[in-house]
């Protein structure tokens, strides 16, 4: 059944709609909730696939589904219209906003109101691709503040990586954080590309879904199998960051073993003709980021690549 | 006064290498630092500096600037920004005011962060010329962050209206005037009405406050005109003014205005017909803080902050 989570007038004639789509499963009612939510950012579109997806399984296979799962396919709809990351016309990023307020602006408001539908869920999972100019393989995200919780949930979800990152205080105001906080187990998915679906990512992570499900005594159809994550700290990972500003050439594909001191790519001059510079992985190991948008600044991520593989 | 390229953003061959410069007055000493615009809409903010470059040059030339002292000026380190009309760093649209402290091995604004905190970092006193991230009309205010190394008497000596204390949200906890305070600088942010057009008397207003506050410090010998007396007020003692309904925003109170309790500040009309949707009322007496500006406007929106007559 489709509702709206939260409906406020925009100044000229229009509404803004927070939808979600609630699926109740026809099989014994166990009372628990799964959340599948994405769009937060409005330049991240993997989500979409994977909603739409399970939007059509679960409708034909409401029998083989116990309790609810409820999707939320567009968190910033005004986002997702105009091709913008952030909520066009207000200078915070929406996942730096939760819990939300009554006492700000209309956008605080909204956020209250999402994250006040989906508390109290037995799971959320939120998901994220990357940004236009970055291209990752298929992760899990955990603030190592809920790892004892959330690492075994992650390890159903069929994600080539897991990764656990330290606590920051800015990304306290984050969805997942302020859920986890709220005692809604929530992961934070990311994989594949802005304003881009990499179809391949989104079947990877539906089966990992459907797994998880399985696992949670939710969900009584097929399930694909499960590969295990890679799973990681902080302290494996090593960044790549240009140096120079110029034109991105990669030299290797994305998702590839590299050894420590090979070259990635490099940095040139579409002016002159030279190379500005070459860029080196820090550690041997699994490239799961790596620059897709060409044109790169001083401090541009290149690449993140997992060592102590 | 001498000039000093402090860094460069440089982003050759698309962009020409873009200096950006500091101004500093009497001794090496670190002793107040002021950082103008960090956004590409922050025109008044970098105007404001750049008066005070002047004023600063005028003071020192005359003698007037005590040479104990070290004074460094920044008016801008957004220029790659406002010379494309963005107001964030146009490339990922991020904001070097939630960069701080800044990091040199990581992203774009990370890095222009880390440079300008490696040259704003260590001073005694530090004064950023901010905007806010909803746009509208402020009262004349200095701002600080209650970080626990908080020291607001100094607040008192710009002789501006109001002295606000704000409790930091996780997102404040990147920008400039909360790390300043980390690192053990006692910094302020001064507010005032504008920031995308320059507004001349409020731009005055900023200047004789920065340079009362130098005078009163003892950093400089000034007779410039008095300040107000300050009140003291926190954030969260001001009440919210929000709408009900969408449509066009006819705000009727302006900043500085005292409001009754149920007095009309604003109405809310059809943008079709002009037909009255919503007229909004002060919910108690006070002094309207921060009136917002827009043409139009959403439901459930911040329109009015007011401070209560009692605080």
């Amino acid at each position: 059944m489709i509702s709206n989570v939260v409906s406020l007038g925009l100044p000229v004639g229009e509404k803004l709609v927070i939808p979600r789509n609630r699926i109740k499963g026809e099989a014994r009612d166990n009372g628990k909730r799964i959340c599948i939510v994405t769009g937060t950012h409005g330049d991240e579109l993997e989500g979409q696939y994977v909603s739409f997806m399970l939007n059509k399984i679960l409708e034909k296979n409401k029998s083989k589904l116990h309790g609810i799962v409820d999707i939320y396919p567009a968190n910033n709809p005004l986002g997702i219209s105009t091709i913008y990351r952030g909520l066009p016309g207000y200078d915070l990023d929406m996942n730096r906003m939760f819990p939300g307020s009554s006492h700000s602006s209309g956008f605080d408001y909204m956020v209250k109101k999402i994250y006040e539908d989906i508390c109290g869920a037995d799971l959320c999972i939120d998901i994220h691709a990357s940004n236009i100019f970055l291209r990752g393989i298929p992760q899990i995200r955990i603030n190592e503040n809920s790892v004892k919780t959330l690492l075994p949930l992650a390890r159903h979800m069929n994600m080539d990586f897991v990764w656990v990152h330290q606590a920051a205080t800015v990304l306290e105001s984050t969805l997942a954080y302020s859920l986890n906080e709220a005692g809604t187990p929530t992961l934070v998915v990311e994989m594949g590309v802005g304003m881009r679906i990499t179809k391949d990512y989104g079947d990877q992570l539906i089966d990992g879904i459907m797994a998880t499900m399985k696992k949670m005594d939710m969900w009584d159809g097929d399930e694909a199998p499960i590969k295990p994550p890679i799973v990681s700290t902080d302290g494996h990972v090593g960044f790549i960051n240009a140096n120079e500003s110029g034109l991105f050439i990669a030299y290797i594909n994305h998702g590839r073993r590299v050894r420590k001191g090979e070259i990635i790519g490099a940095v040139v001059d579409s002016l002159d003709g030279t190379i500005k510079e070459e860029l080196k992985s820090p550690v041997s190991g699994l490239v799961f980021t790596l620059r897709e948008y060409p044109i790169v600044y001083n401090g541009s991520l290149i690449a993140r690549v997992l060592g102590g593989l | 006064m001498t000039q000093e390229t402090l860094f460069e953003v440089n982003a050759m061959p698309y962009r020409q290498a873009i200096p950006v410069y500091g101004y500093r007055f009497g001794s090496n000493k670190k002793t107040l630092a002021i950082m103008g615009a960090m956004r590409g809409d922050e025109f008044q903010q970098m105007y404001i500096c750049a008066k005070l470059v002047k004023a600063l040059t005028k003071i020192e030339a005359e003698g007037n600037l005590n040479k104990d002292y070290g004074i460094l000026v920044i008016p801008s380190a957004s220029q790659f920004s406002m010379n494309v009309g963005k107001r964030f760093w146009p490339v990922d649209n991020t904001d070097i005011n939630r960069m701080f402290p800044g990091y040199d091995k990581g992203e774009t604004t990370q890095r222009l962060a880390n440079s300008i905190f490696r040259e704003l970092k260590g001073y005694e006193y530090g004064i950023q010329l901010a905007s806010f991230y909803i746009a509208g009309e402020f009262l004349p205010h200095v701002r600080l962050m209650n970080t626990g190394y908080t020291y607001p008497d100094d607040g008192y000596l710009f002789g501006l209206p109001y002295l606000v204390l704000r409790k930091p949200k996780p997102y404040d906890t990147t920008t400039l005037n909360y790390n300043w305070q980390v690192f053990e600088t006692d910094a302020f942010s001064v507010y005032t009405k504008a920031t995308e057009r320059l507004d001349e008397e409020n731009a005055n207003i900023a200047l004789e406050a920065i340079l009362r506050f130098m005078a009163k410090k003892g950093f400089i010998d000034y007779e410039g005109e008095f300040g107000t007396k300050t009140s003291f007020v926190e954030e969260y003692d001001m009440f919210t003014i929000q709408t009900n309904a969408a449509g066009l925003f006819r705000p009727i109170a302006k900043a500085g205005d005292l409001v009754l309790e149920n007095e009309e500040i604003a109405e809310i009309l059809s943008p079709y017909t002009a037909e009255k949707l919503e007229v909004i009322k002060a919910k108690k007496k006070g002094r309207v803080f921060f009136v917002r500006h827009a043409e139009a406007i959403m439901e459930h929106d911040l329109i009015f902050r007011i401070i209560p007559e009692e605080v």
